[in-house]
């Protein structure tokens, strides 16, 4: 499989699968609302009657209804849908080039490189990435944005790296890497030039599911006041404040977590099908 | 197979000095040091600054300071809460069991549940309840254990008044109450929590079950037990079953720590006196040893857990034991 | 002379992919008497596999039998059993060897209770009484300290011991039809030899029909008293074995013959049938053979008519007995 056309094959691939073309449709529409919504919404840090228009359940005007604080909901919904896909987005990125680096010198060099990198993998995959992100986080009063993204990018590259140098590993044995030795190859182009294009499958399969993961991780953080910072609008931190008022206005809870829920879904979907387009195994 | 089982061993243990390493090295590279906040917050001189450095020895060199703290792990201390004032290992100790009981639960009903949910799937692979399933589970999967920790809680407890909304047990039971009426009241309590824990992970038991079993049904030797006359039930139930338990036997090391981060949210949503909650709690108050300190242990609980893992199957699976 | 299986135009079809179905098995008829054995010789690919799962209806889905095959146990319409009836059937009437005896053994239970498994379910006997039988039985193959090796795992045996397991649980439940899907294919020539007058032995001792399927016709020589030649889901030519080995008729069987080396005589060219099996979803129109036949003519644009060249021995050719 060359390397053009791998995109358009990927997503055909995907499309066949009717989970995949839900996840698609979905993400897509996600995307678009958060990228082309706000101007059509009100501005969601506005409070621009701070008494008349309190807690509002959903109705004209106000499609998810309004937050204690007079702010409404959709528009912060769809904020916290370009926080926290852009922050998921960056982490992943982040994450996938470490891992995918780490993976492949542990999986070309061996020997003590890989032992070595491997322990330290081991040992970072025991610790529950939430405790290192609380570890992490805990020291700053209030987390600049771009140092949450570095350290949830950072915080996530362990499992790649595995899999990565699993592939490796396989790929070692097949002729062309042999060959590209043989000729003269230094390590270095092996790795890059021959060796990491064919994980780039399983390696985008990793990225989707890591995005969800991610989501999921950003919105707990929040919840817990260790994510992205108010009033800048965050789906956990709405949860967050939304705890109060469970029952009494229920829209300030339910739409962001559905959110949550939604997008996580639509993504996980997405690499199922995208695992699925890749590997045509019956499943 | 001693040999083998002893060298898992070694590596368990080398895995966890490492995550002690780890641990510290990840305290000390969060910008500022562990007092700088505490010093804010209290306006504290620069004098007394100067003596709870002295105190909790962050005065000293960093290699020295992870000797310290390695040497004091391995003696079983693990520093005093910054702010209970108490040993972090009593405040864990403490609060353990809890943990322990909402998580073993959960575990167990992924365990019994979740892989019973995974066969179905496989022996009726494509039928709607195949489908219906999945959807389900990653459902359960994608939704966030906070937010559905508080939408059970908000309508099961509140609104219904079906089970307890907070606490793992109720402050206002006689104290002369048997442990009959004690261990229901702490089952009662201990619905919700596990319920929301189980709805968020039991998704990955099914899809290794459904994966492990549709693997091993194809195989000749589920074809022979048929050609022997064994009703289909026993086939799966006997000969496929059984062999698809190894690979799912090795997700148990990955369970904890799905289970350890989802208690952290739950235990906190529903007041679960664990080391969840503990632990963000610290949060809060910058408390390091704790944190460290509850990293460390559950950090500890998943190596041991893998470790575990590996040798039930190697006691398990004859062709490793009878090798 | 009882006649104790009758198979009539039996079709087993496999989507192709394109919603039409293809024939893998394709009007394959043959027939077994009490005691004798019948040999189904064919290559990889021809369908002999499929034809023996039928008997036992263990065809894997998404393929299928036909509902215009007929499968006759004595009296017993085999494709119109179901439920309990049919695994009445399995192991009780019909006993299956299958082809490699490490994967068709569970790794994880011990081959005594392997055994056993196929004997409980049939008779109702205490597991005891079970497990004693299963001992006597292994015995019976020749293994030897069968009470020991009862209670070995799969992968502690030898090739030529499994195979010898597999004897037994086919066995079990005491069943006059035993079909042996290539039982020495696995094995060491060494071992085969050995297998092989198991089988032979047991065979004479219960009486039993045998449905022998290989692709090796060195071992059909003196054990089988008839053979089939299958080819692209059909059966080309059957004939007693004596004949077939004097007199091959159809020229896929004398190519096979003229394939296989040879120890003794003049040593000659080893000469292959060129060409390549075809696949289900490529059958040849006509004569399948056709592509590959190195008499092919005019007529056989055509399906070949059953063409008798002798007692009992017939061939689906458009060729004249002798004429070559």
């Amino acid at each position: 499989m060359g390397l053009t056309g791998l995109p358009g094959t990927l997503i055909a691939g995907v499309w066949r699968q009717p989970s995949g073309r839900a996840a698609l449709v979905t993400l897509g529409l996600i995307v678009a609302v958060a990228l082309a919504g706000p101007p059509f919404l009100p501005d969601p840090a506005a409070q621009p009657d701070v008494l008349g228009q309190a807690s509002l359940p959903p109705g004209s005007g106000h499609l998810f209804g309004t937050d204690p604080l007079s702010r409404d909901v959709l528009s912060r919904v769809v904020g916290g849908a370009r926080v926290s896909l852009a922050v998921a987005g960056l982490a992943v990125l982040v994450s996938v080039t470490i891992g995918a680096g780490v993976g492949l010198v542990a999986g070309y060099l061996g020997g003590t490189v890989d032992a070595v990198l491997m322990r330290l993998v081991d040992a970072a995959l025991a610790i529950p990435r939430l405790f290192i992100l609380l570890l992490l986080l805990a020291v700053w009063d209030r987390i600049p944005l771009g140092a949450l993204i570095l350290i949830l990018g950072t915080t996530g590259w362990f499992g790649t790296s595995r899999l990565v140098r699993g592939e490796v590993l396989r790929l070692k044995q097949e002729a062309f890497v042999t060959g590209a030795e043989a000729l003269g190859a230094g390590r270095a182009r092996v790795m890059f030039r021959h060796l990491f294009p064919n994980t780039l499958g399983p390696l985008l399969v990793a990225a989707t599911l890591g995005v969800g993961d991610v989501i999921l991780l950003e919105a707990g953080l929040s919840f817990l006041g260790l994510g992205i910072q108010p009033p800048r609008p965050s789906w956990g931190g709405m949860i967050f404040d939304a705890k109060a008022e469970l029952l009494t206005a229920p829209w300030t809870s339910i739409f962001p977590g559905l959110a949550i829920a939604a997008t996580v879904l639509a993504v996980n979907l997405l690499g199922d099908a995208l695992s699925g387009a890749l590997d045509p195994r019956q499943s | 197979m001693i040999r083998w089982l002893l060298l898992r061993c070694l590596q368990a243990a080398v895995t966890l000095l490492l995550v002690a390493i780890l641990l510290f090295c990840l305290m000390r590279l969060a910008p500022g040091d562990p007092l700088s906040r505490v010093s804010g917050e209290q306006q504290l001189t620069p004098g007394a600054l100067a003596h709870l450095r002295e105190q909790y020895g962050l005065d000293q060199p960093i290699a020295r300071q992870l000797a310290v703290w390695l040497a004091g792990v391995v003696r079983g201390d693990l520093g005093t809460s910054i702010e209970y004032g108490r040993p972090v290992t009593s405040l864990i100790a403490d609060r353990l069991p809890a943990t322990l009981l909402l998580g073993g639960t959960a575990l167990l009903i992924n365990f019994t549940l979740g892989l019973w949910l995974g066969a179905v799937q496989a022996v009726r692979r494509g039928a709607p309840v195949d489908r219906w399933l999945t959807a389900a589970s990653l459902a359960g999967y994608a939704t966030p254990s906070f937010w559905l920790g508080l939408v059970l809680a908000g309508l099961v407890a509140v609104r219904w008044r079906l089970l307890p909304a907070a606490g793992m047990q109720n402050p206002l039971l006689p104290s002369d109450a048997g442990p009959w009426v004690r261990g229901l009241d702490i089952a009662d309590h201990l619905v919700l929590p596990a319920a929301t824990l189980v709805i968020v992970s039991i998704a990955s038991t099914m899809r290794y079950q459904r994966r492990a079993m549709l693997e091993v049904l194809p195989l000749p030797y589920i074809v022979a037990a048929r050609a022997k006359g064994l009703a289909e039930p026993v086939v799966v139930r006997r000969h496929a079953w059984r062999n698809a338990l190894f690979p799912v036997l090795t997700l148990a090391g990955l369970w904890l720590p799905i289970l350890a981060t989802g208690s952290v949210f739950v235990e906190s949503v529903f007041a679960w006196p664990g080391l969840g909650s503990l632990a963000a709690g610290a949060v809060g108050t910058r408390d390091y040893p704790l944190l460290m300190g509850t990293a460390l242990l559950v950090s500890s609980l998943i190596v041991l857990g893998g470790l575990l893992t590996d040798v039930a199957y190697g006691v398990l699976d004859p062709r490793i034991r009878w090798a | 002379m009882s006649r104790v299986l009758e198979v009539e135009n039996l079709r087993v079809t496999f989507p192709a992919g394109d919603g039409r179905r293809v024939a893998a098995v394709d009007g394959v008829s043959f027939s077994l008497d009490r005691g004798e054995t019948l040999a189904l010789v064919g290559e990889s690919g021809c369908g002999k596999s499929l034809t023996s799962l039928s008997l036992l209806r263990l065809v894997p889905a998404p393929g299928r039998i036909e509902p215009d095959s007929r499968i006759r146990l004595a009296d017993t319409d085999v494709l119109a059993l179901e439920g309990d009836a049919l695994r009445a059937i399995r192991g009780r009437r019909i006993g299956m060897i299958f082809q490699d005896p490490m994967t068709s053994l569970d790794p994880v239970f011990r081959v005594g209770d392997q055994i056993a498994e196929g004997i409980l379910a049939h008779f109702p006997v205490s597991r005891r009484e079970a497990r004693e039988r299963a001992v006597a039985l292994l015995r019976e193959t020749g293994i030897p300290d069968p009470a020991a090796r009862a209670d070995a795992f799969p992968h502690q045996l030898s090739g030529g011991m499994r195979q010898r397991v597999m004897i037994a649980i086919a066995l079990a439940a005491e069943p006059e039809i035993l079909v042996a899907d290539e039982p020495t294919t696995a094995l060491d020539v060494t071992v085969q030899a050995q297998i092989l007058e198991v089988l032979d032995r047991l065979r004479a001792e219960r009486g039993m029909a045998v449905l022998l399927i290989t692709h090796d016709l060195g071992i059909v020589a003196g054990r089988a008293d008839r053979v089939a030649v299958m080819y692209a889901g059909q059966i080309v030519e059957e004939a007693p074995t004596a004949a077939l080995f004097a007199r091959p008729s159809h020229p896929y069987t004398r190519g096979l013959f003229g394939s296989i080396p040879r120890l003794t005589g003049p040593v000659e060219r080893l000469r292959p049938i060129p060409g390549t099996v075809p696949s289900p979803a490529a059958w040849p129109s006509g004569c399948r053979f056709r592509p590959r036949c190195p008499y092919a003519f005019e007529p056989c644009g055509r399906e070949p008519p059953r063409n008798d060249v002798g007692p009992g021995q017939w061939m689906r050719c458009w060729l004249e007995g002798e004429q070559r």
